[in-house]
C-alpha cells in the first residue's frame, strides 16, 4: 500500500531555538521531512521560532511560520491553514511536548487534526516512567529499581529501597535536564528539588545506580505493517553516568557478541511494538553490566533524536527522511535505499568502517560551572569522524574538535601516574586525553579500567596508539611503512611532526615524497555488497580510492565544524545556501565538514560530501583528490565561521584558489593598526583605545580615555575574556581573575577601548562585489553597546534610527568594504552615541545574523554572496531576480518588525555547590541559540520573541526591581507604567526609596544579604516560592555583585522573565501592553514577503 | 609480523600480515558482511571449503566461548580480516580468537584493504583464492597463482561428506515432547537443533549418506534437511532420498542447502549466484503475510523457478509457491508445496549469527508435525 491519500497538508513542528540537548540535528531532520513531504505533493506548513535554521527557509515549506511554539499560536495556525495532520516527531522534545499540550487542551480533537509519526498514547507510554517500566519488564528486560516521587518527602523515603548513590531523573524534560547522581541527603534534596521544578508534571524518578555499566543505544524504525529494522547500534565509550550526548560514542557497537547484540535487538523491537510507534523511529538506551551481562533499559524516545541524526550520518540511512515517509503511510519495503537505489530501506545497514563521535564543551564560558560530566547534558556540539578502524576514527574525531589539547600528545612528562589515575575517576571534558597520559605514565589497562570503567578494549586501543607513537619517535627515520602504519591509526601530520621534532610541513613533504596520500571510501550502508550511487566519502590510508572522476567545474565549501557557542547553525545555514546557489549556477559543489548534526553533512545537500576534520592537512588532501579530475574553481572559506576562515592562509600558501575576499584582505580587518588606517582614510571614528600587556599599562590607558572601558584579549573567539570595567578597582580585579589563564601577554596584548555608555549598537550585514554595496539588513541592538552581539536582542528594521542615520551606516559600510577589498559578505558593528557613529569592528565573512536577515526581509544573502564570490556582479544578481531590486536599507511604511532574541544556557550549568551560574550578559557570548518574533510593530514582535525564547511575559503578577545606581534614574517611567498595567511592584530598599519619591507604591523586600534580624522572606525566598513573575536586576559594582547573583540564579531556576538591562525593560513595556491586549495573530514568511514586495513597489 | 599474500585466481594479489597459522590454504573466496558473530561464522559448516573475508574491520574483540559455537570446530578454509583484536573483552569469553585459529590451524591474513577486496568480488564474482604466509609466501607470485588456479571449483563440488556427523545420534527435547524429527546433517548448526529441542521436538541426526529406509525406520513426524556447503547439483544422492520422503508425504522442512535440495527434488534447477548472499542484514519478504524479515544469509547457490505462484513441480509433486523472496535481488528465498506437506527457506531462521525475525518458521514446523499427527 503506498502513501495515504487522505493527507493533503501537514503541519510540521520544529524544535525552536538551539539549546543544549536540542541542537541543529533537528534542523537536519526537519529539513529532510519538509523536503520529503513536498516531494510527495503534500502542502507543508511549518512552525519554528528559530530563524537560523535551514528548514525555515521559505523554499522548504508552503507556509513557514517563524512564531513561538506555543499551543495558542499553533491553534491560530491550525485555524488559518487547516492542516490534515501534524507531524511532531522531527522537532525534538519541544515538538513532542507541544503536540501533547495540543492534545490535552482538546485542540486536536476540536479541529479534527491527526497526529502522525507517533500517537499520543505511544508518546505517553514512552515517557511515563511507570508505564514504561512495565513495558520493559514485559519485553523480557530489566529496569533499574526505582521509585516515583512527587515531593521531597517521597524522595527521602526512597532511600531505604535504593540506597546511595541514587539517580534522579525529572519526567518530561529534554536532554536529561535536571538529572543527576545523589550521593547523600544533601545532594538528593538539591537535585530532586530542582528536578521537581523542571518537570512539567512535578515528578521525578529515583533509581538504583548503574554507574560504570556499559551503555548502548539502538536506533529502530517500524512501519504500519509491523516491519522493524535496527538502523544502527551505538556504544558509549564513557560508561553509564555520563549523558550519551556528553560521551564519546562509537558505531557500530564493538564489544558485544552476536548473542548479546541480538538480545538487545529483540528487546528493542518488543519495546517499539509495545509502545506503539508504528510509523516512525525511536531510540532506546541500554545499560549492560560488564560483569554478567544483565541488561537494563534506560529510556526510549519515540521520535528522531540527536542519536538518530548521528546514526543517519554514520550509516547513510536517513532516519528522518524515512520517518517522514512512514508517517504518511509508506512501508519500509516500499522506500528505496537512497544510496544503492536498487535495494529497499527494509534492511539493516552494515558498516565496514568505524564511526566515532566526540562532544564539544564550552566550560570556559562558564568559569563558575562544575565541569564534571553527569546525566545532564552539558556539551554544546559534537564532531564525528569515520575511519577504517577505531583508532583512526578516534584520532580524526579528536582533531575535528579544533581545540588545543583535544588530541593525544606525547610532549613533556605525562605526570604522576597515581595522580592521573585519580583524576580520570571523574568524567570531564578531555578525560580521554588524561587516560592516554595515564597510560603514558605507566598505568596498566586494568588500573585505567578500575578508575574509569571504560571497556578494556577501548583502553587497549589507546595503548596501541601510544605504542605506535613510541615506534614513530624511536625510529631512525620516518619511512613509508612507518607513515602508513601511523596513518592507519589516525595520526595527523601535526602529531608526527611533534613526535619527530620537525615541522608539520616537513612531515607533509616527506609523506608526499613517498606519494602517500589518503584514499577515500564511500559510506554505502552495505559494506560494499552493492554499488553506491551517493558520493559520501571519508578518508583512510589504504589501497583503493572510490572518488569518481568528474569533468565539471568544482567549488569546495568548508563547513564550520562542531557547534560551539559563537559558531553554530547560522554558519551551516550559509554553507548550505552557498551549496544550493552554486549548484544552481552549474558548479559541482563539494562540502567538507565534520559536524553530524547539520544539514551540510546530509549527503543530499551537495554534489559530494567529505566527512572530514577541518584541519589544513585533511582539507588539502580532499582538494588534492578532487583536483585529479575536472577544474577546481576555488574554495569558499567565508561562510564557515572562524573554522573555515582560519584555513584560508594555509590553503592559499599551498596554491589553492580562495573564492571571494582574499586572506590578505581578511587580515586587514583583523589587524588593529591596518584597520585603523582604513578607518582614517574613510574618515570614520573608532572609540578611543590602546593596547596593554600589564595592569599598570592598562591603568594608564583607562585613565587617558576614561572609564568605563571595554577590555578584551586579542586573538580570542566569541568575546572570550571580554568585559566592561567601570573603575580602577574593577580593573585590578579583572587582572587578578585572568592572571592564570594566559590570555594576555606580550604577543597577544589586551585591547582597551573606551566603552560608549548609552550608545546604541548597530549590526549590518552587507554584500560587496567591488563595485556596489548591497545591504542585507541594518539591525539595532536592544541592549546598549557592551553586550556581545550574539547575546543581544536586536530589531530589524531599526526602531529608533532615522533615515539619515541609516544612510550614514550604509556609507560607512561601503567605505569599509572598499577599504578592505571585500568580495562577498561583510558584517560591521557600529555604536551610535550622541549621534556620533563609531566603528566597533568589521568582519569580512558570513555573520551569525545572515539567516535572520534572510528570514526577516526575504533577502537570501548567503546565496547571493556565493555567486558574487564566483564572479557574478550584484547588478546581474538583481537583474536575474536573485536579489530584490531594493536592498535592506529600504524600509517602506508598514514594514513588519522582526526581533531576534538570544537563548542562554544558564540553566544547564550548576556550580559545584549546585546553584546555577550567573545569568548576566556581557561582552563574552554565551548564548546557544536564537529565536525571532515577527509582527506589525515592535511591542508585538518583542513579546513574541520573549515567548519563543521561553520566558513569556506574564499577564499579571509581581515585578521585582533592584538596579544599580547608574540605572536608577531611568527606572521610574517603565516601572510606573507596569504598575498602571496592574503589576505589583517589589523592590529592595534603595530602589524602593527612589521609586517612592516618584510616587510609585512599592513593597520593600529584604535583600538576601541583609541580616536575618530584618523580618520577612528575602527576595530569593520569594523567587524560589514562585511569588515573583518578572525580575529586573542590573549588576552594580563588585560589592553588591553577590546579592544580584543570588537573585538571578534563583530566577533562572524558576524560569521567570528576567531583565538585566534597563534598555531591555524599556523596550519590553509596550510588549506587556501587547500581551494584555490579547492573542497574537500569525502570518507566514511567504505572506510577509508578498507584503514587503507590495510595499516596496508603492 | 610476517608478510602474507592473498592470491586471487584472476591474478590480483593483496599483501598483508600473517594471521592464525602460518602456511597456505586454498578455497573459494567469499565475503560476509555481518558486524557481529564471527565465531558463529567460523564454526558454521556451510563455510567449509571457503576463504571468508569479514567486511567488519575489527574481529576478535569479544574472544570465543563454548556457548556460541555452531559446531565443534572451525570450518572455513581461510580467514581474511582487517584488524584482529589484541585483547579480549567480554564477560563470557573463554579464550581469544587467535588461540582458536591456532588450535584449528586456520591460515589467515590481516591488514589488507578488505573493502577493495569486497568490491572486487562484488564485481568479478566469488572466485578461487589462496592465502600464503610464512615459508609458503616465499614462492613467486606466478607459482602461487598457479596453485590457486589448480584448486577445485566450488561449482560441482560435493562437500557434505566432509562436514556431516559420522554416527547418527538422538537428542531429547527441552520442552514437553510433541514429535520426532529426522535430521539429515549436511552441515547442521547447533542453533537449528536447539530451536527444535526447545519446541518439544525429539531429533535424530543422521549422516548425509543416510538412506530413505533408514529414515523411515525411525518413524519420524517430519524430516529436516540442514544447511551445508557445496553445489546442490552434486548432491544427487540426497535429492533421491528426499524424493522418496516426499513420495511418502512425510512432512519436510529444509534450510539453505535443504531448500536447494527440495527445489531439485521438485524438479527445479539451481544456479550459482555471482557473489552470493552472506550477511545478517538481508531483507526477505514473506509473500504470504506481506511482512519483511531481516535475516541471516549464507548461500552461494539458489533455486530457479518460473514465476512465483502456482508453479507446477516438474517432478509431479503438484503446485508449488515461492513463499519468500529476497528484496535485494528478488532471488528465491523460500518454497512452499501446496499439495504435499513440504516447505523450506534459503536463509537461516536459526540465525546465529543474525536477527531472530524468522524463528517463527520452526513454529511452522511444529504446526506441520501437529497437523500431520492429527491426520494420522
Amino acid at each position: 500500500m503506498p502513501k495515504r491519500s487522505d493527507i493533503k497538508s501537514v503541519l510540521v513542528i520544529g524544535s525552536g531555538p538551539i539549546v543544549i540537548g536540542q541542537a541543529c540535528e533537528f534542523d537536519y531532520s526537519g529539513t529532510q521531512a519538509c523536503r520529503v513531504l513536498r516531494d510527495e505533493g503534500i502542502r507543508v506548513i511549518l512552525i519554528n521560532s528559530n530563524p537560523a535554521t535551514i528548514m525555515t527557509d521559505p523554499d522548504f515549506a508552503d507556509a513557514t511560520y517563524v512564531e513561538p511554539i506555543t499551543p495558542e499560536i499553533i491553534e491560530s495556525i491550525i485555524i488559518k491553514e487547516k492542516p490534515d495532520a501534524i507531524l511532531p516527531t522531527l522537532g525534538g522534545q519541544t515538538a513532542l511536548n507541544a503536540a501533547m499540550a495540543l492534545d490535552e487542551l482538546g485542540i486536536l480533537k476540536k479541529y479534527n487534526v491527526e497526529l502522525i509519526g507517533a500517537k499520543v498514547e505511544a508518546i505517553k507510554k514512552g515517557e511515563d516512567r511507570q508505564i514504561f517500566k512495565q513495558l520493559v519488564l514485559d519485553a523480557g528486560a530489566d529496569v533499574a529499581k526505582s521509585v516515583i516521587a512527587h515531593n521531597i518527602d517521597d524522595c527521602l523515603a526512597a532511600v531505604e529501597v535504593l540506597g546511595y548513590p541514587m539517580v534522579v531523573r525529572p519526567s518530561f524534560t529534554m536532554g536529561g535536564l535536571g538529572s543527576g547522581f545523589a550521593y547523600n541527603e544533601e545532594d538528593l534534596r538539591r537535585i530532586a528539588g530542582a528536578g521537581l521544578q523542571a518537570s512539567p508534571t512535578t515528578e521525578v524518578l529515583l533509581e538504583e545506580s548503574i554507574l560504570g555499566w556499559k551503555e548502548y543505544e539502538l536506533e529502530l524504525m517500524r512501519d504500519k505493517n509491523d516491519n522493524c529494522v535496527v538502523v544502527c547500534s551505538i556504544e558509549n565509550v564513557d560508561p553509564v553516568g555520563v549523558h550519551t550526548g556528553d560521551s564519546i560514542t562509537v558505531a557500530p557497537a564493538l564489544t558485544l557478541t552476536d548473542r548479546e547484540y541480538q538480545n538487545l535487538r529483540d528487546i528493542g523491537i518488543q519495546i517499539i511494538r509495545d509502545v506503539g510507534v508504528d510509523t516512525g523511529g525511536c531510540n532506546i538506551q541500554f545499560a549492560v553490566d560488564p560483569k554478567d551481562g544483565r541488561v537494563i533499559v534506560i529510556e526510549m524516545n519515540p521520535r528522531v533524536s540527536r542519536s538518530s541524526a548521528l546514526a543517519s550520518k554514520a550509516t547513510g540511512f536517513p532516519i528522518a527522511k524515512i520517518a517522514a515517509k512512514l508517517a504518511i503511510g509508506y512501508t519500509l519495503d516500499e522506500i528505496p535505499n537512497d544510496i544503492t537505489k536498487v535495494t529497499p530501506a527494509s534492511f539493516e545497514p552494515t558498516l565496514d568502517y568505524v564511526v566515532v563521535k566526540v562532544p564539544r564543551f564550552a566550560f570556559e564560558k562558564f568559569p563558575a560551572a562544575d565541569p564534571t560530566l553527569t546525566t545532564t547534558m552539558k556539551s554544546v556540539g559534537e564532531a564525528m569522524a569515520l575511519g577504517r578502524n577505531y583508532s583512526q576514527a578516534l584520532q580524526k574525531a579528536l582533531r575535528s574538535l579544533e581545540r588545543r589539547g583535544s588530541s593525544f600528545h606525547w610532549t613533556g612528562n605525562p605526570g604522576d601516574k597515581a595522580a592521573l589515575l585519580e583524576k580520570i575517576k571523574v568524567p570531564t571534558d578531555g578525560r580521554i586525553v588524561a587516560v592516554q597520559q595515564a597510560l603514558r605514565a605507566g598505568a596498566s589497562n586494568e588500573e585505567v579500567f578500575e578508575s574509569t570503567k571504560i571497556d578494556p578494549w577501548f583502553i587497549d586501543q589507546i595503548v596501541l596508539i601510544n605504542e605506535v607513537a613510541d615506534e614513530i619517535a624511536s625510529a631512525s627515520e620516518l619511512d613509508a611503512d612507518l607513515i602508513r602504519h601511523a596513518k592507519d591509526h589516525g595520526f595527523s601530520d601535526a602529531q608526527l611532526a611533534q613526535l619527530r621534532g620537525i615541522s608539520e610541513e616537513e612531515v607533509r613533504a616527506i609523506r608526499h615524497g613517498f606519494n602517500l596520500r589518503p584514499v577515500f571510501k564511500t559510506v554505502d550502508t552495505c559494506a560494499g555488497e552493492f554499488p553506491a550511487e551517493t558520493p559520501y566519502y571519508y578518508s583512510t590510508y589504504e589501497d583503493e580510492t572510490e572518488v569518481s572522476p568528474s569533468s565539471r567545474k568544482k567549488v569546495v565549501i568548508l563547513g564550520s565544524g562542531p557547534n560551539r557557542i559563537g559558531q553554530g547553525v547560522e554558519f551551516d545555514y550559509s554553507c548550505v545556501h552557498a551549496s544550493f546557489a552554486l549548484s544552481d549556477a552549474g558548479f559541482e559543489t563539494i562540502m567538507i565538514n565534520c559536524n553530524p548534526e547539520t544539514v551540510s553533512t546530509d549527503y543530499d545537500t551537495s554534489d559530494r560530501l567529505y566527512f572530514e576534520p577541518l584541519t589544513l592537512e585533511d582539507v588539502l588532501e580532499v582538494i588534492h583528490a578532487e583536483q585529479q579530475s575536472g577544474e577546481l574553481v576555488g574554495v569558499v572559506v567565508q561562510l564557515g565561521g572562524q573554522t573555515a576562515l582560519g584555513l584560508a592562509k594555509g590553503l592559499k600558501a599551498a596554491g589553492i584558489p580562495i573564492l571571494g575576499t582574499t586572506p590578505e584582505a581578511i587580515d586587514l580587518a583583523e589587524e588593529r593598526g591596518l584597520f585603523q588606517k582604513i578607518l582614517d582614510e574613510a574618515k570614520l571614528l573608532a572609540p578611543a583605545n590602546g593596547t596593554a600587556v600589564t595592569l599598570a599599562e592598562a591603568e594608564v590607558i583607562a585613565a587617558r580615555i576614561g572609564y568605563p572601558v571595554l577590555v578584551r584579549p586579542s586573538y580570542v573567539l566569541g568575546g572570550r575574556g571580554m568585559e566592561i570595567v567601570y573603575d580602577q578597582l574593577s580593573l585590578v580585579d579583572y587582572f587578578d581573575r585572568i592572571a592564570d589563564q594566559g590570555i594576555v601577554g606580550p604577543t597577544h596584548p589586551l585591547l582597551v577601548d573606551r566603552f560608549l555608555d548609552d550608545a546604541i549598537e548597530i549590526d549590518i550585514d552587507a554584500l560587496y562585489d567591488g563595485e556596489q554595496l548591497y545591504v542585507g539588513g541594518v539591525m539595532e541592538h536592544i541592549e546598549e553597546a557592551g553586550i556581545h552581539s550574539g547575546d543581544s536582542s536586536c530589531t530589524l528594521p531599526p526602531v529608533t534610527m532615522s533615515e539619515g542615520q541609516i544612510s550614514r551606516v550604509r556609507e560607512a559600510t561601503e567605505a569599509i568594504a572598499k577599504g578592505i577589498g571585500v568580495r562577498g559578505l561583510l558584517n560591521v558593528q557600529f555604536a551610535l552615541a550622541n549621534d556620533v557613529l563609531y566603528v566597533l569592528e568589521a568582519n569580512p565573512r558570513a555573520s551569525r545574523t545572515v539567516p535572520f536577515v534572510s528570514k526577516a526581509l526575504g533577502i537570501t544573502l548567503a546565496k547571493a554572496a556565493s555567486r558574487v564570490m564566483v564572479g557574478e556582479s550584484i547588478a546581474s544578481l538583481i537583474a536575474n531576480g536573485a536579489l530584490p531590486a531594493k536592498d535592506g536599507t529600504h524600509i517602506p511604511a508598514g514594514s513588519a518588525i522582526s526581533v531576534k532574541e538570544a537563548v542562554l544556557p544558564f540553566k544547564r550549568f550548576a556550580t559545584k555547590d549546585g546553584r546555577f551560574v550567573d545569568s548576566l550578559l556581557g561582552p563574552e557570548m554565551r548564548s546557544t541559540g536564537e529565536v525571532m518574533g515577527i509582527d506589525v510593530d515592535f511591542p508585538r514582535a518583542f513579546a513574541k520573541s520573549q515567548s519563543a525564547a521561553g520566558s513569556a511575559l506574564p499577564k499579571s503578577g509581581s515585578v521585582f526591581v533592584s538596579v544599580a545606581d547608574r540605572d536608577k534614574p531611568h527606572l521610574v517611567l517603565p516601572v510606573r507604567r507596569l504598575q498602571q498595567l496592574g503589576y505589583k511592584v517589589l523592590a529592595t530598599s534603595g530602589t524602593a526609596a527612589i521609586l517612592a519619591r516618584h510616587g510609585i507604591e512599592v513593597q520593600v523586600v529584604r535583600k538576601h544579604t541583609d541580616p536575618d534580624s530584618i523580618e520577612g522572606p528575602s527576595i530569593v525566598d520569594l523567587i524560589n516560592d514562585g511569588k515573583v513573575d518578572v525580575v529586573v536586576n542590573t549588576p552594580s559594582g563588585s560589592h553588591a555583585r553577590k546579592d544580584g547573583y543570588e537573585i538571578r540564579a534563583a530566577t533562572t531556576a524558576a524560569d521567570k522573565a528576567i531583565f538585566t538591562t534597563i534598555a531591555q525593560l524599556s523596550a519590553a513595556i509596550g510588549s506587556f501592553e501587547a500581551v494584555l491586549a490579547g492573542p497574537f495573530s500569525v502570518k507566514s514568511l511567504q505572506e510577509h514577503a508578498l507584503d514587503r514586495k507590495a510595499a516596496l513597489a508603492k | 609480523m610476517t608478510t602474507a599474500l592473498l592470491v586471487l585466481e584472476d591474478g590480483r594479489i593483496f599483501r598483508g600480515r600473517g594471521y592464525g597459522k602460518q602456511g597456505s590454504t586454498l578455497g573459494e573466496l567469499v565475503f560476509a558482511t555481518g558486524m557481529t558473530g564471527y565465531q558463529e561464522t567460523l564454526t558454521d559448516p556451510s563455510y567449509a571449503g571457503q576463504i571468508v573475508v569479514q567486511t567488519a574491520p575489527h574481529i576478535g574483540n569479544t574472544g570465543v566461548n563454548k556457548r556460541d559455537e555452531e559446531s565443534d570446530k572451525i570450518w572455513v578454509a581461510g580467514y581474511v580480516v582487517r584488524d584482529p583484536s589484541r585483547v579480549v573483552s567480554n564477560f563470557r569469553a573463554e579464550s581469544s580468537l587467535d588461540e582458536e585459529l591456532d588450535k584449528y590451524e586456520i591460515v589467515g591474513i590481516s591488514g589488507i584493504d578488505t573493502r577493495a577486496l569486497t568490491r572486487h568480488l562484488r564485481s568479478a564474482g566469488s572466485m578461487r583464492a589462496g592465502i600464503f604466509s610464512g615459508a609458503a609466501a616465499a614462492a613467486s607470485d606466478s607459482q602461487l597463482l598457479e596453485m590457486v588456479r589448480a584448486a577445485k571449483h566450488m561449482k560441482g563440488l560435493s562437500l557434505s561428506d566432509q562436514v556431516t556427523t559420522e554416527q547418527a545420534f538422538e537428542e531429547q527435547p527441552t520442552a514437553a515432547s510433541i514429535g520426532k524429527v529426522a535430521i539429515v546433517d549436511l552441515g547442521i548448526k547447533r542453533s537449528t537443533i536447539e530451536h527444535m529441542l526447545s519446541r518439544g521436538l525429539t531429533v535424530k541426526v543422521f549422516p548425509a549418506k543416510v538412506t530413505a529406509a533408514e529414515i523411515t525406520a525411525y518413524q519420524p513426524d517430519a524430516v529436516f534437511y540442514s544447511n551445508g556447503p557445496g553445489d546442490p547439483e552434486a548432491a544427487t544422492g540426497q535429492v533421491a532420498v528426499l524424493r522418496e520422503i516426499l513420495d511418502q508425504k512425510i512432512p519436510f522442512f529444509g534450510i539453505c542447502f535443504g531448500n536447494q535440495l527440495l527445489g531439485r527434488a521438485l524438479g527445479f534447477d539451481t544456479y550459482k549466484l555471482p557473489f552470493g548472499h552472506r550477511g545478517i542484514n538481508q531483507p526477505v519478504l514473506d509473500r504470504t503475510t506481506g511482512k519483511v524479515e531481516v535475516t541471516a544469509h549464507n548461500h552461494g547457490f539458489a533455486v530457479r523457478t518460473e514465476g512465483l505462484d502456482d508453479i507446477t513441480s516438474p517432478n509431479g509433486y503438484g503446485k508449488v509457491k515461492v513463499s519468500h523472496i529476497s528484496l535485494n535481488d528478488d532471488c528465491v528465498e523460500g518454497l512452499e508445496c501446496q499439495d504435499i506437506p513440504a516447505f523450506s527457506v534459503q536463509y537461516h531462521p536459526e540465525a546465529a549469527a543474525g536477527p531472530h525475525d524468522s524463528s517463527y518458521l520452526f513454529d511452522r514446523l511444529v504446526d506441520l508435525v501437529a497437523t500431520n499427527k492429527k491426520a494420522k
